[in-house]
């Protein structure tokens, strides 16, 4: 056992030495192996960010009260006595401000990108400032609150970087109204912050609302009493409500976006792995045909064959992880905190996010560099090690 | 000739016919073939007729298509692809004629790779590398890379890596094919050196009459068989 490690250690150091005189081919298969790392990195990163977007937005401890089977604000609405009834009940916590809930409802705004200047959806949250209780992330930094009564808005520190003329003291006219912005917040980089609020009082008649809400989000005594919660609202003969948790609403409402850019990222670096495969399987038959006089005489030698499999399969595993390190690397520096904004079809608005390069993607690029390079080096190790003896001593 | 049973090397009726698609070459047709240790055989024959093809058998790189080959005691015609192996990395020095030196790798390096199929400690391998380069007059040359060589220094490394291991046999195919006269000579006195002084049992393949003629014994191969010519000079 010993000698065998040590003989296809000596391989291994032999072959591995000889990668400079065959430099053409190993960097072709570091560059496609990069090429696939950094796409691979990226769209995953994509996710990743989304991802962290919608999970830090909501908290285990506040609730979101929609109209029974409407599944997404948008498709919810409240009467004013119903939000009241909610505000009410046993388990909302209480401020000096008395409950810590707010009733909510939103429209959604055409605003034009700052980048390529075409319009995208974003949310105009009506708020009451309870909002600011259940959601104690939220943090005026520039400029102030907007009054109540009034048609002023304070804006989302992303949706601020990514719309245009959302900046402080930019005017806009929506609808049939004019909005002033008197404020930038910002939320912890939770979902929030791409959203743009106002009085829930001045939204409902801008946009013809009456008297009616989509939501109340509502801060809970504690995570542990949700279910009560819950189910004191659900068994209210008043009531025809739906409650969830809000870190539980976000999750499922961002599932599905999540899943696609997944699902399409993993099928583009699958589809760019094979060509990558390919591209090393290239390069190590050609590793192997120029080594093919070297590996003859060692066999000849006494050198097993499986030390030469794995010397061949080694240097092929090696090249690859070099090309997974920079293409990771490339990844991170070029879109590590690259601002942007997706469209959640589930709740047609724009979510502002960040890629997100994790060191948990940097290791799955790397392993998935490794992958391909185990598969690309296994046929032409293969045939190093059944490449008769004698006929490969002929060659020159 | 010899006396039988005794002989380190014997081969019986030995075949080897190669099939390239349709066609059927009989290159071996019956080989036999006894050495005694101690002896050094000087194979000879036109292009093509299967001297190499011989050398391979013996040397446990290829198996006959019939026929026996018993080394030392060891029958290897039957044996594994992974026992041959085994069996070469313990029993066979070869010498090749475009010496097979791995580039990569310096003079001793070089001469060390059939010590690491070995159970040897490292410092008992760098004691026989040392040995084996100072037989060979290369003591200077140890940390040198074959491309820093002579065509006659690199055939010589390759000498020292053939009997690093104190081989039962030493099989050289053309070992002064690639080099020039000079060059040449000095490989054979050091091939006769090794079979004289250090009683190697050799057997090497060439074309040229004057090396055959440094042997102790030559044979020729012809039409698929072995035939002694004339008289050991
Ligand atoms: N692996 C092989 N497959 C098919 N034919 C082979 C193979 N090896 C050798 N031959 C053929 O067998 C014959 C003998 O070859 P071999 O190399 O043994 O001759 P040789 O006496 O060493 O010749 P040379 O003096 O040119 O080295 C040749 O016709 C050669 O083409
Ligand atoms: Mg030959």
């Amino acid at each position: 056992m010993f000698r065998w490690l040590s003989q296809t250690v000596t391989v291994i150091g032999v072959s591995l030495r000889s990668v400079p005189q065959r430099l053409g081919p190993s960097v072709v298969a570091i560059v496609g192996i990069t090429g696939v790392v950094v796409t691979f990195v990226a769209v995953l990163s994509i996710a990743e960010g989304f991802n962290a977007a919608m999970a830090n937005a909501g908290s285990p401890d506040t609730a979101i009260i929609m109209r029974g089977g409407s599944n997404a604000e948008l498709n919810s609405a409240l009467a004013l006595d119903s939000t009241r009834i909610i505000a009410d009940t046993a388990g909302v916590r209480r401020g000096e401000n008395g409950p810590m809930a707010s009733a909510e409802l939103f429209v959604i705004l055409n605003v034009p990108k700052q980048s390529t200047g075409t319009d995208a959806n974003v949310p105009l949250r009506g708020i009451q400032m309870g909002a600011f209780d259940v959601r104690p992330e939220v943090e005026i930094v520039e400029g102030r609150l907007f009054t109540p009564g009034t048609n002023e808005i304070v804006v989302g520190r992303s949706a601020s970087n990514l719309f245009s003329n959302l900046e402080l003291g930019a005017v806009n006219r929506w609808g049939e109204n004019t909005w002033t912005v008197v404020g930038i917040f910002e939320a912890g980089g939770t979902i929030s912050e791409s959203e743009i609020w106002c009085d829930a009082a001045v939204l409902q008649p801008a946009y013809r609302r009456g008297s009616t809400f989509q939501s109340v989000v509502a801060r809970l005594d504690s995570a542990e009493t949700f279910q009560a919660f819950k189910d004191r609202l659900t068994t209210d003969p008043r009531l025809d409500v739906q409650v969830e948790r809000e870190t539980d609403y976000y999750r499922s409402q961002s599932s599905q976006v999540r899943a696609i850019i997944t699902g399409i990222g993993s099928v583009i670096a699958l589809l760019m792995g094979i060509g990558a495969v390919f591209g090393a399987v290239n390069t190590m038959y050609n590793a192997v045909a120029t080594r093919t006089r070297e590996i003859a005489t060692l066999r000849a030698l006494g050198f097993s064959g499986s030390s030469v499999v794995i010397s061949v399969l080694v240097e092929s595993a090696l090249l690859a992880v070099v090309g997974g390190v920079i293409g990771g690397g490339l990844a991170y520096a070029a879109f590590h905190g690259y601002q942007t904004a997706t469209m959640n079809f589930q709740t047609f608005s724009q979510v502002a996010f960040a890629f997100t390069v994790t060191p948990a993607l940097l290791v799955q690029g790397a392993i998935y560099a490794l992958l391909m390079g185990l598969v690309g080096g296994l046929f032409p190790a293969i045939r190093a090690a059944r490449m008769p003896i004698v006929t490969a001593l002929r060659e020159l | 000739m010899t006396e039988n049973g005794a002989a380190l090397v014997q081969v019986r009726n030995l075949h080897k016919v190669f099939k390239r698609g349709a066609e059927r070459i009989d290159v071996l047709q019956g080989v036999d073939l006894d050495l005694q240790s101690g002896e050094f055989l000087s194979l000879m024959g036109p292009s093509g007729s299967g001297k190499t093809t011989l050398l391979n058998l013996l040397g446990g790189l290829d198996t006959p298509s019939d026929g026996t080959v018993t080394v030392g005691g060891d029958r290897i015609d039957k044996l594994s692809a992974a026992r041959l192996s085994r069996w070469r990395a313990r029993h066979i020095g070869f010498v090749f004629q475009l010496y097979n030196l791995l580039p990569v790798l310096t003079a001793e390096r070089n001469v060390e790779l059939p010590l690491l199929l070995t159970p040897l400690s490292r410092s008992q391998r760098k004691k026989h590398v040392a040995t084996a380069l100072a037989m060979v007059g290369l003591s200077g040359r140890s940390k040198h890379y074959p491309r820093q060589l002579s065509g006659g220094q690199e055939q010589r490394v390759g000498i020292a890596r053939a009997i690093v291991t104190d081989p039962t046999l030493l099989l050289c195919d053309e070992p002064t094919g690639d080099l020039d006269r000079k060059s040449g000579d000095e490989i054979l006195d050091l091939l006769q050196a090794l079979n004289a002084e250090h009683g190697k049992t050799i057997i090497m393949v060439t074309h040229d009459a004057r090396a055959a003629a440094r042997s102790t014994r030559t044979l020729h191969l012809d039409k698929g068989t072995l035939a002694t010519e004339g008289h050991d000079r």
